[in-house]
């Protein structure tokens, strides 16, 4: 088992009286003060080099634009501050938006001058950007998929093909493809792909051309398991068998001496983070055209109409979203849901919402030295077996 | 209103669903984003006068959506083809919000065709400074409540249960509204320093409560855009003249047209 901290870098010092309805695209920016954020930027590069110091395998950032959810519109940045005061940990850029682009190649050069910076421990991620980035960009919504493939394949080839070349595509037409620096990594950086369960995407990344892991985030334990299975299965279908080091489980996660300190310490935070920094009305997460007519009215009906209540830790708790308690209780849930859902790789949410540095260091030393050693034996194997149908 | 029953038009194999009735000059009408509400009664009234031809979009309606339709201009060429093939001319053209703004589109690429221009609270222009409602930053009930003047009828389109093919339709004229105006949002900069071109009688006619386009500041740049063009603001309307104000719509519409018949 590989384990990954992921920092969401939510801009913890605002004040959640303001936020109503909505933290996102046109949340007015006068709620973010320079010096709070520069307090804040330091504390949170802390906690990732921390992690890094702790044992963990890699440490997360990824990109949201315009919200007081997430401080890193441009992970890179970060991913460069990380790069020279991390030793071990891999650096995963979970990912950058290929689509919010107008010159894809600019990623493929961030991330191969982080490839080479760091000797090769660059973990690539790839996502489309929710459907608020679309606003906040004025991206097409409607061309996200196209753009996300487009912008995919001219990045591997500008990472794998020998330039100069040109690029022909309907977004993105280039004369001159030669990417200087190439990648360190051959024959380039380990491609993770995060999602929220979209068949399309599923069907794309387990293609035996690419085999890219695919990161399951933030989900009730039940569609969790239910994808994870299914891009097992895909796989089977492709004629090859899925291994657990291309499955992977995002989720935030506390861990304290006892279930009782654990829920008394995270619950108040883990609150804030799913009912005030998260929230935002369904046409900013939903613009027309980001996903399919079908896979639009799905959505509508069965998230946004779950999520209109607000989500108490209990609620959050039980269905999974929330891994909360001592370390016999996490580690024990934790080794349950692996033998169900096959993972390899498990990115692990330790800071939260408004979870303080003292609280998030403690979370980040509770699950590194008592819950990691109990599960770094499984998803070592070399398949994931995928249950009869 | 029942209006006359729907007819099939393939052009270059993407068939359009068309409403037409009457008799005499045609009068194309081009709807906005939302889609074509059927036959509404203004068609109704223009039927008396006109050819009246009322396509929906391709992407829109029960039109075919094809692979080829990114922009708004790919409308544009789609209509000259479409125009070209019924063989129409001396055309009436009445364009409603983005139908407004392809209309103009139409008219600055040769106005032969064309007779009149009549833009209604039209899409097309960006005046700087002078910032637009966003339809896609509103949920499907605020956008209801916003469009109409009349506050009992938004309350009523706000709470109206559509059936399940009405609201895939719907879902599909969003859809399709979007691609082609997200950005540039309901606009195309170059057609502004175009407009010059068109010579023949324009009217352009809007809602002072406009929620999307705001009066005057949009339709002022449209009048100062089109020498010559009458400007006409109707009190208590927002985004719909045709709906809201019907007899000072169809008295802007024969006042144009009947200045003009050749």
């Amino acid at each position: 088992m590989k384990f990954f901290f992921f920092h969401l870098m939510p801009y913890s010092a605002v004040d959640l009286d303001a936020i109503t309805d909505n933290t996102w695209i046109v949340f007015p920016n006068k709620h973010y003060d320079p010096k709070e954020g520069h307090k804040l930027y330091n504390r949170y590069l802390d906690e990732l080099e921390y992690a890094d110091q702790l044992g963990f395998d890699g440490v997360c950032v990824n990109e949201h634009h315009q919200t007081a959810y997430g401080m890193m519109p441009q992970p890179s940045v970060l991913a460069g501050a990380l790069s020279r005061r991390t030793e071990n940990a891999k650096i995963c850029v979970l990912g950058r938006a290929l689509p919010l682009t107008s010159n894809p190649l600019t990623i493929a050069e961030e991330y191969a001058m982080i490839d080479n910076i760091t000797g090769g421990r660059l973990i690539a991620g790839f996502v489309r950007g929710i459907g608020c980035e679309y606003h906040a960009m004025m991206v097409n919504p409607g061309e996200s998929l196209s753009r996300f493939h487009e912008a995919h394949d001219l990045i591997i080839e500008a990472w794998t093909k020998e330039g100069p070349f040109p690029f022909d595509g309907k977004h993105y037409r280039l004369q001159y493809v030669n990417t200087w620096p190439r990648p360190y990594q051959e024959p380039h950086p380990p491609v993770w792909i995060p999602s929220q369960g979209s068949a399309e995407t599923m069907l794309w990344a387990s293609h035996p051309d690419r085999k890219y892991t695919y990161l399951l985030t933030f989900s009730p334990t039940d569609s969790v398991t239910k994808h994870l299975n299914t891009y097992a299965e895909q796989c089977e279908k492709y004629g090859y068998q899925c291994t657990p080091s291309q499955l992977g489980w995002a989720f935030p996660c506390y861990v304290a001496e006892t279930d009782e300190i654990a829920r008394k310490e995270a619950g108040q935070h883990i609150e804030n983070f799913f009912n005030k920094f998260l929230i935002s009305p369904m046409q900013y997460k939903l613009p027309p055209g980001y996903s399919s007519m079908n896979s639009y009215k799905i959505v509508v009906e069965s998230k946004y109409k779950a999520r209109a209540s607000y989500l108490s830790l209990e609620s959050l708790i039980s269905n999974g979203m929330f891994l909360c308690g001592s370390p016999e209780t996490v580690a024990s849930q934790l080794e349950e849901h692996q033998s169900k859902m096959g993972f390899g790789n498990l990115v692990t949410m330790l800071q939260f919402g408004t979870l303080p540095h003292e609280l998030t260091k403690k979370n980040l030393e509770f699950f590194s030295k008592e819950v990691m050693p109990k599960l770094r034996h499984l998803g070592n194997q070399s398949g994931v077996a995928v249950a009869a149908e | 209103m029942a209006g006359p029953a729907p007819i099939k038009i393939n052009v270059n194999g993407c068939e359009v669903e068309v409403l037409r009735q009457g008799a005499g000059t045609p009068l194309l009408f081009l709807h906005g984003a939302g889609g074509l509400k059927g036959w509404a009664p203004f068609l109704e009234e223009l039927s008396t006068k006109f050819d009246v031809i009322a396509p929906s979009h391709p992407g829109f309606g029960r039109s075919d959506t094809p692979e080829w339709l990114d922009h708004l201009s790919d409308l544009a060429f789609f209509y000259c083809d479409f125009l070209e093939q019924l063989g129409l001319s001396n055309i009436h053209l009445i364009g409603h919000s983005m139908g407004g703004w392809l209309s103009a589109e139409l008219a600055v690429m040769g106005t032969g065709r064309f007779q009149t221009l009549t833009v209604v609270s039209a899409a097309g222009l960006r005046v700087v400074g002078v910032p637009m409602g966003d339809i896609f930053m509103w949920s499907a009930e605020e956008r209801a409540r916003k469009m109409v003047f009349d506050k009992d009828e938004g309350e009523r389109r706000a709470n109206e249960k559509l059936s399940p093919e009405d609201a895939d339709i719907a879902l599909k004229n969003t859809f399709t509204s979007s691609k082609l105006c997200w950005s540039p949002r309901f606009h195309n900069p170059a057609l502004e320093k175009r407009l010059h071109r068109i010579k023949i009688p324009t009217m352009i006619m809007w809602g002072e409560h406009d929620p999307v386009f705001p009066a005057p500041e949009y339709p002022n740049a449209w009048h100062t855009a089109i020498e010559g063009s009458e400007l006409r603001l109707f009190p208590d309307c927002a985004h719909s003249p045709q709906n809201e104000r019907l007899d000072d719509f169809l008295a802007g519409v024969y006042s144009i047209t009947e200045g003009s018949e050749r």
